[in-house]
């Protein structure tokens, strides 16, 4: 570290005004805050001493971030190589749990690569040609956005996604703070409406699914889906089998993690695992999670009572544990910036973010993942939300002083 | 106005509403048909040449009347002047082009409610001569048909893989080599987001398009 630390004070003249290099002090900046706690203060005015600043935060979501991404690696190889040995005799020995991981490992880094890369040097450039510093926003969404890929998306797609995401979904509004939506969000519905065949139907969510014979890899909400479009009573017999606690969605399943599905949403457990650091750190907001859990349980059990169709007649807590409920509530509709910001706000943000996910999925197949739509939507009205909180204790106030 | 035939005031008129006056990316006025018509590239040249037949007759005419319309009616009689000749531009679509003309359907109708026509016609044929009326006319319209071929030809580039309906020669490589059409741009919010895309352009190489707030 002191070697670092040498070496970043030698070369720093060349950067600073005067030097030969002073167009590149964005990216030394980047990197001298990135290693150390940058030791500059505020000047004026009343500020918190902390010595937790922006990067340190974002770091602590991307160790939030890494049980979803182990187990995501490893359902990737576990997802390919069960297709692939299906119907054999003695399959489950024939791949040993580290293979299921090494195999997604090198499936899933490319994705990480590519996004990084193409993300930090789109602000990279933005901050040369604004004169500002890098921002630490792309730390986090950088990780988010291979997490809520299917596992073969094309590398430019992602690339594609990347850069509106950045540009359109941020960099336009002013930069990271100023952004009005979610970017990892925006570049996941990006992809989903620009290529929905990248995106959507039962051959994308395994590797190399569209040349496997006989695939089974939809994701539940792709089937349920379909189940539920088609009026047949034949339906009822499949929807047991795939669903009821042997079935390959099984609750069981789905809460540990074992089914289809972008590469980190799959697994409750590890995204609770998360949860619980973002909680603890108190980085999440306990509010916007416990709310938006509360906000879907309430919208499936109502579907549960209602009953019409196959989607609706799946249990509460199996209807959260499939798909991508989990990781929105926790990863996404925390985002500190597009979220709401006072506390009432974020109860109503994250109460409507649950019930217009469940009630999006169930009632739209067309849009089986419908956690991303309410989210975005939310992100929108989130600074109403806010506006009318504020107002509210204004008038409060107001009423108070005219007594 | 200075005497003469061709001034540079008259220059002006036709040049501002091309770059920092126009009506589609400064004054943010017939963003409806831009958004809605411009998936085709024929269908935004369609729409050119109909609104600047439109808006070049109307503004001669209005301003030929402009003494003789009272003042009370003149939202009237310019809506009458519009109507009718988008009528006729109507007919001859449906006559000599049955396929744009089925394709735009509504959005030639629409010409009559397209704002920056009234604007025009308002703000300028009203108190100008009809050479100037002319001049200013055609400014706008080009000034908002350049917009409309530049987003339409982004958006069936990208969102069909064609020009003007022809596939392009070099795609069928891209599309071997696993290149796919962006289905997004045939959906309207992409429209939204290319006018939106020029107006940055625009406004990072003008400092003074940029009001403060």
């Amino acid at each position: 570290m002191k070697l670092m630390k040498n070496i970043l004070k030698t070369i720093k003249p060349n950067f600073e005004k005067g030097g030969k290099l002073h167009t590149l002090y964005p990216a030394y900046d980047a990197f001298e805050t990135f290693l150390f706690v940058p030791n500059h203060t505020s000047s004026e005015g009343a500020h918190i001493r902390d010595s937790i600043d922006l990067k340190r935060t974002m770091v602590l979501v991307i160790i939030a971030l890494l049980p979803c991404l182990i187990f995501g690696m490893w359902n990737t190889g576990y997802q390919y190589h069960s297709q692939l040995t299906l119907g054999m005799a003695g399959y489950q020995d024939i791949y040993s749990m580290w293979d299921h991981f090494l195999f997604g490992f090198w499936k899933v880094l490319p994705l990480i690569i590519v996004s990084y890369v193409v993300g930090l040097s789109v602000e990279f450039a933005f901050a040369v040609s604004r004169k500002h510093q890098v921002n630490e926003g792309y730390l986090v969404t950088g990780m988010l956005i291979p997490l809520v890929m299917p596992i073969d998306v094309p590398l430019w797609m992602l690339a594609l996604s990347v850069i509106f995401a950045v540009v359109i979904g941020k960099e336009v509004f002013g930069g990271t703070g100023m952004n009005i939506l979610n970017p990892a969000l925006t570049a996941r519905a990006f992809i989903f409406f620009a290529y929905p065949t990248k995106m959507s139907g039962d051959k994308v969510w395994v590797h190399n699914g569209e040349t496997i014979d006989a695939i089974s890899g939809e994701t539940a909400l792709g089937e349920l889906a379909s189940l539920s479009k088609l009026d047949v009573v034949s339906n009822q017999s499949v929807f047991n089998q795939l669903f009821s606690s042997e079935g390959m969605y099984s609750l069981y399943n789905s809460f540990i993690g074992t089914i289809p599905g972008s590469v980190g949403e799959t697994s409750v457990v590890a995204i609770l695992i998360g949860a619980f650091i973002l909680l603890f750190t108190g980085v999440g907001s306990r509010i916007i999670m416990s709310s938006m859990f509360l906000g879907g349980l309430l919208m499936a059990y109502i579907f549960n009572l209602l009953d019409v169709n196959l989607f609706m007649s799946l249990p509460a807590i199996h209807q959260l544990c499939v798909g991508g409920f989990f990781f929105g509530m926790v990863f996404m509709a925390t985002d500190p910036v597009s979220a709401a910001q006072t506390n009432q706000g974020k109860f109503i943000y994250g109460f409507l973010c649950g019930v217009l996910s469940i009630l999006i999925r169930v009632v739209n197949p067309a849009y089986p993942e419908g956690v991303m739509v309410a989210i975005l939507f939310m992100n929108v009205m989130a600074p109403l939300i806010d506006h009318y909180v504020v107002q509210a204790n204004i008038n409060r106030r107001l009423k108070r002083i005219q007594k | 106005m200075k005497k003469g035939f061709f001034t540079k005031q008259h220059q002006k008129l036709i040049s501002d509403p091309m770059s920092d006056q126009n009506p589609i990316t400064i004054q943010v006025l017939g963003i409806c048909s831009a958004l809605a018509i411009t998936t085709q590239l024929q269908n935004a040249f369609v729409m050119t040449l109909a609104v600047i037949f439109v808006m070049i007759s109307a503004s001669m005419l209005i301003s030929i009347l402009r003494n003789h319309i009272p003042n009370r009616i003149r939202i009237i009689v310019q809506l009458l002047v519009v109507a009718s000749l988008v009528a006729l531009v109507d007919q001859i679509l449906k006559a000599f082009l049955p396929d744009a003309s089925e394709q735009l359907s509504v959005f030639i109708g629409l010409i009559i409610t397209n704002c920056i026509i009234m604007g025009r016609l308002e703000a300028f044929a009203m108190g100008n001569k009809v050479w100037e009326s002319f001049l200013d006319a055609l400014g706008n319209a080009l000034g908002y048909g350049w917009i409309l071929v530049a987003v339409a030809f982004f958006r069936e580039l990208l969102g069909s893989g064609k020009l003007m309906g022809y596939e392009i020669p070099g795609f069928s490589y891209l599309y071997e080599m696993g290149y796919m059409n962006n289905n997004l741009m045939i959906l309207p919010p992409m429209a939204l987001i290319i006018v939106g895309l020029i107006i940055w352009i625009q406004r990072s190489r003008n400092n003074e398009l940029i009001e403060e707030n």
